[in-house]
């Protein structure tokens, strides 16, 4: 800590900050642009001067960088010197110079960083006559979109994009005054992370494009503190609604899991829920009858459900890791625990259940993905994480880029420094080590790869985890090369001060997480401080694991064996779970099949009766996420007031009263906080998501939290067109949000659950700063969510042992293959896959093979390839790997058309002659 | 970038098929790598090899040069876009490099400039239509005390005056 005064008041600071950090965490408004919370200082746009003086008596100063002035103890500041205020105003003015008057028209206008710097400076009148400098604009893809005229040429966008995020297709181009961000040429940007440049941007040069088609201005938006179900890191958003449709999706800050950023899969993948072929009323299918679906009232379709349900021998509910653990434990209420499975295929739901265990019993504690940047040693198994999750991905780089930070560090350059930091440290990163099984997009930052079959990724585990301790079980027939390579790793483990093991679901092998966990358990053995960092595949994966039930298999089983006829399916398509012929046979022997659900999955259409679900936007509900973090994600909007006759509900409230009313009785749940607390005493485990939010009743100064901004405008008008009388707003009894811009939406007090970003004079995200603690530090209020899991203390003496199950080398065979699955992050995963943006930017379902595999079979770059696996038939083109060994074949798994039983198969190939 | 997500969209590997770099230029470049630690280093350089054979730099080159120096393009794209002397247009067989700086500037450079562009019928930027001369700015050629001073290629004139002006542009066919 150290004092310093500012303009006569006198403040205790963090020492290790620099003075604009200081004064932005004390709440006082200095403002800038090239500096940002995680990209740290350059000193390059002069906007945050202010004066510094030598002692109390000095009264001349002189001006400094605030971003790039170190804290000293008991030093004299003044941010209203009048020179200094002067100095900043006229740096606006430059800044502003080529800047065009097109406010009104630019997407970034309400929510911009440079209106609110300019206001905050004074700088309201234009003196420069000349003519301005123009530039042409680029086709970046469908995500972002590109104004270059906009640019004041602060660097934040490059430095986000290729110094944090590893991207290589963005650079700046020109000099002094004509300096040009962009593409080499025009095309897609290629980063998985782009669309944080319309964040980072502090104007309008990148803006949203699927925001641009449907535009609302911030202020005219309704918002929710929601959760990303995109896949399990359990980022948070802010989903911004209008007219009954969500049009955009921001980032909302948690300083322990994404902090400013998001990938472009959770911000760009949310068409799904403004799709057209949405149920939105309750649908019965009567095959026998000549008309198609019969929609039904509320009253009539729980009616007719319980009384099918009632006339069932056995209903077997079937949950979803997509859905909240209340609509799961509601499913389960409704069939009875022995009749709940939890929709996860058997051989997934084991590995999550061994997840857990080695999460709790490896002795090494799970970290966030705010810590995993503070790692200094990485080893990978299996997991291409930029495509199974991205976040997480992204927070690796920061740990790789920490080495750069603790070499300089040694050299008295603080951690905000960035670019003496990148000078100093000639991208010297942490040792990251991944084994996959093809080239990732985390290569650059690697020190070592390996590549090979899930199996030899698993012994090459094992292997890593013998040689740091030789009481585990050792491989035995490591190849020379691969023994070299994990003696060097080991090396690298004990000289590391924190290390991290990652392993996941995605290569769906228990051999790659029993490698992983010998690891672990070998490097708590060594008495290393490490961490363990486990990958389930979806949003609540790891709930659902928790709450219990069988798998999907059994409920299948369960069907084909006749000893059940009707079943619930909660937001669920099986046939991404089970071979179709598997599910097909399974529901031919089902009565009455009831599918609760949001989107028309295969599943769905197949349904008796259909019940309409609400996704994140229309519902609440609480999920668990990667590191065991229980998070609740809020109502966005109420469906039903653009659409009066929609009915879609949370999949809990259905599924409830359809139980109330088989059991004709009424209704105990009338808000999430009961649901919540049930299931929390119904399983232990998770007797901690009470306190993942505040409830329902939780208010400030009285007032429940606004999720529109004061300016939002024409609530009289908006449904002016179904009746002239404005009704009353819909009431949110489930949470402690309004629908309303009334409410309280202001910084002072502390609140976790913020719908949006403001504060006076901060329209842009960079309001965030004024909720932390210290700025890119936690919320004031503590970063929300409860974390659920945490290392036993007994674990070294009473967990699991030392997995010794190693898989023996792998066999090449001549004329087989074995299938991997391959992830993409634009098409792998179900919702987002049904966002037109994303679908831009999937590619079509291919066939990779290694190079080496492909010149023996002489086959040619263009052609496609025939893949025959068990009962199915595959024509694919082809795409070459540059890394994945021979005998193993990759396909892109969740992809429509892919067969879902396929991996780990071995398959046969031939090649397509082209007419 | 790794292959496998590279055919997704169109790569700068793709790219840098389309252009050819001589055996002689790739040698060159990867003698100048060896020069320094980091090859990103050499980019100055590689460009400069490519501007020798064909007097400039096509945006086709930018990958290939960054293939071979392993950084990328946009990297490279950068560094060619920044300097100057790196040209990104066809230029004419002979580039004037006229000083506009200071002291050059107060000693004649706007009469030299003029009488160019009478003569030659070109301006700053510009280059004849019989791919003769390209005229461009420079900063500074250290001459000072000789001043108003050009560069003609690689010959460094300096005392220049309207008169004695053509004569020395004379010698350049």
């Amino acid at each position: 800590m150290a004092t310093i005064h500012i303009d006569g008041k006198e403040y205790e600071v963090d020492g290790a900050d620099n003075l604009l950090q200081a004064c932005l965490s004390l709440g006082l408004d200095v403002p800038y642009f090239c500096w940002h919370p995680s990209l740290g200082s350059v000193g390059s746009c002069r906007q945050c001067a202010v004066k510094q003086y030598r002692d109390k008596d000095d009264t001349r100063g002189r001006l400094v960088m605030s971003c790039m002035t170190g804290i000293q103890d008991d030093s004299y500041i003044s941010i209203e010197d009048d020179e200094a205020v002067k100095f900043r105003a006229s740096i606006v003015e430059y800044l502003m110079r080529n800047h065009p008057h097109d406010c009104p028209v630019c997407a970034e206008g309400g929510h911009c960083h440079l209106q609110d710097m300019t206001v905050m400076t004074g700088h309201s009148k234009r003196r420069y006559r000349q003519e301005k400098r123009t530039h042409q604009n680029q086709y970046l893809g469908p995500f972002v979109k590109h104004e270059m005229n906009r640019c004041i040429a602060c660097y934040r966008c490059v430095r986000f994009y290729k110094d944090y995020a590893g991207g290589t297709d963005l650079g700046v181009y020109g000099a002094h005054d004509n300096v040009y961000f962009g593409r080499a040429k025009d095309g897609v940007l290629e980063s998985e992370f782009s669309g944080n440049l319309t964040e980072v941007c502090p104007t309008g040069v990148f803006t949203d494009k699927t925001h641009g088609d449907h535009y609302t201005r911030k202020w005219d938006l309704q918002f929710a503190p929601s959760i990303c179900h995109g896949c399990s890191s359990g980022c948070n958003t802010s989903p911004g609604e209008r007219y009954g449709e969500v049009r955009r999706i921001e980032n909302r800050y948690n300083g322990q899991v994404n902090q400013y950023f998001l990938c472009d899969r959770g911000r760009f993948g949310y068409g799904y829920v403004n799709n057209a072929d949405r149920p939105r009323l309750a649908l019965l299918r009567d095959p026998s009858a000549e008309e198609a679906d019969i929609t039904l009232s509320v009253d009539a379709a729980l009616d007719r459900t319980a009384e099918r349900l009632k006339r069932a021998r056995r209903v077997i509910g079937i949950g979803s890791p997509r859905a909240s653990l209340e609509s799961n434990f509601a499913l389960r209420e409704l069939v009875g625990a022995e009749n709940f499975s939890t929709g996860i295929e058997a051989g997934e739901l084991e590995r999550l259940h061994l997840m857990q265990r080695m999460l709790r019993e490896s002795g090494l504690p799970t970290p966030s993905q705010r810590e995993i940047e503070h790692h200094d040693a990485v080893i990978v198994l299996g997991e291409d994480l930029t495509q199974t999750a991205a976040r997480i991905a992204l927070s690796l780089r920061q740990a790789a880029r920490g080495g750069a930070v603790e070499l300089a560090g040694q050299y008295k350059i603080p951690d905000w420094n960035a670019a003496a930091i990148d000078n100093y440290a000639q991208g010297y990163k942490h040792p990251v080590f991944m084994a996959t099984v093809t080239e990732t997009k985390l290569d650059d930052i690697a020190r070592g790869t390996y590549h090979g079959s899930p199996d030899e990724i698993a012994r090459f585990g094992f292997g890593i985890a013998a040689a740091l301790d030789a009481s585990a079980p050792s491989v035995g027939d490591l190849d020379d090369d691969v023994q070299r390579q994990v003696a060097d790793i080991v090396q690298v483990l004990k000289n590391a001060k924190r290390p991290l093991i990652i392993a996941g679901e995605s290569l769906r092998s228990n051999a790659v997480l029993k490698a992983a966990f010998n690891i672990a358990k070998a490097v708590k053995g060594a008495g290393l401080n490490g961490s363990l960092t486990l990958v389930p595949s979806e949003a609540n994966s790891m709930g659902l694991a928790m709450l219990g039930g069988e798998s999907l298999d059994w409920a299948i089983k369960e069907f084909a064996r006749e000893e059940a006829d009707a079943a619930v399916v909660l937001e669920n398509d099986l046939y991404r779970r089970l071979p179709a012929k598997r599910v097909d046979e399974a529901l031919d022997n089902v009565d009455t099949l009831l599918v609760v659900d949001h989107t028309p999955t295969p599943t769905c259409l197949r349904a008796d009766i259909v019940l309409p679900a609400a996704t994140f936007a229309e519902g609440d509900g609480t999920l668990v996420s990667q590191e065991g973090r229980a998070q609740r994600f809020f109502q966005v909007y109420d469906p039903s007031y653009y659409r009066p006759n929609d009915q879609t509900h949370e999949a809990w409230r259905w599924l409830h009263a359809l139980h109330t009313t088989i059991e004709d009785r009424k209704v105990d749940w009338t808000q999430l906080d009961q649901v919540t607390l049930e299931v929390a005493n119904a399983v232990p485990a998770l007797a901690g998501i009470v306190d993942a939010a505040p409830n329902a009743s939780f208010r400030i100064k009285g007032q429940k939290i606004a999720r529109s901004p004061h300016r939002s405008s024409g609530r009289t008008a908006m449904r002016a067109n179904l009746s002239v009388v404005e009704p009353r707003q819909p009431q949110d009894k489930d949470s402690m949000l309004a629908f309303s811009m009334e409410g309280y939406n202001g910084t002072h007090e502390p609140r976790q659950q913020i719908p949006f970003a403001w504060s006076p004079g901060w329209n842009s995200p960079q309001a965030w700063n004024k909720f932390q603690d210290e700025v890119g530090g936690s919320l004031r209020a503590g970063d929300p969510g409860i974390r659920l899991i945490e290392p036993d203390a007994d674990s070294d003496t009473r967990g699991l042992g030392y997995f010794s199950d190693i898989p023996s080398a792998f066999q090449l065979y001549h004329d087989r293959w074995q299938v991997v699955p391959l992830y993409h992050l634009h098409g792998s995963e179900e919702t987002s896959a049904r966002a037109k943006p994303v679908q831009e930017r999937t590619p079509d379902a291919y066939i990779a093979l290694g190079a080496a595999d492909v010149e023996t079979l002489g086959l040619d770059r263009a052609s496609k390839v025939r893949v025959r696996v068990g009962k199915h038939e595959l024509l694919l083109p082809l795409r070459i790997s540059s890394q994945l060994r021979r005998g193993v074949i990759g396909i892109p798994r969740g992809f429509e058309n892919i067969p879902v039983d396929i991996f780990g198969e071995w398959a046969r190939l031939e090649q397509e002659v082209r007419a | 970038m790794s292959s496998l997500y590279s055919d997704l969209i169109t790569s700068d590997r793709a790219e840098a098929l389309k252009y050819e770099l001589t055996e002689e230029e790739r040698a060159e470049i990867i003698a100048e790598i060896g020069h320094y630690e980091n090859p990103r280093a050499a980019s100055i350089e590689a460009l400069k090899i490519v501007q020798k054979r064909q007097g400039w730099v096509p945006d086709e080159a930018i990958p290939a040069v960054a293939e071979v120096l392993g950084i990328p393009a946009s990297d490279v794209e950068g560094v060619a876009t920044f300097y100057s002397q790196i040209f990104r247009q066809p230029v004419g067989r002979h580039i004037i490099r006229l000083c506009d700086s200071m002291v050059c500037f107060i000693n004649g450079y706007e009469t030299l400039r003029g009488k160019i562009k009478s003569e030659l019928g070109i301006d700053v930027g510009q280059t004849t239509s019989d791919d003769r001369f390209t005229l461009i700015p420079v900063v500074c050629l250290g001459n000072c005390d000789k001043s108003p001073a050009m560069m003609v290629d690689d010959d460094t004139y300096s005392n220049l005056s309207p008169d004695n002006l053509m004569s020395v542009l004379e010698a350049y066919k």
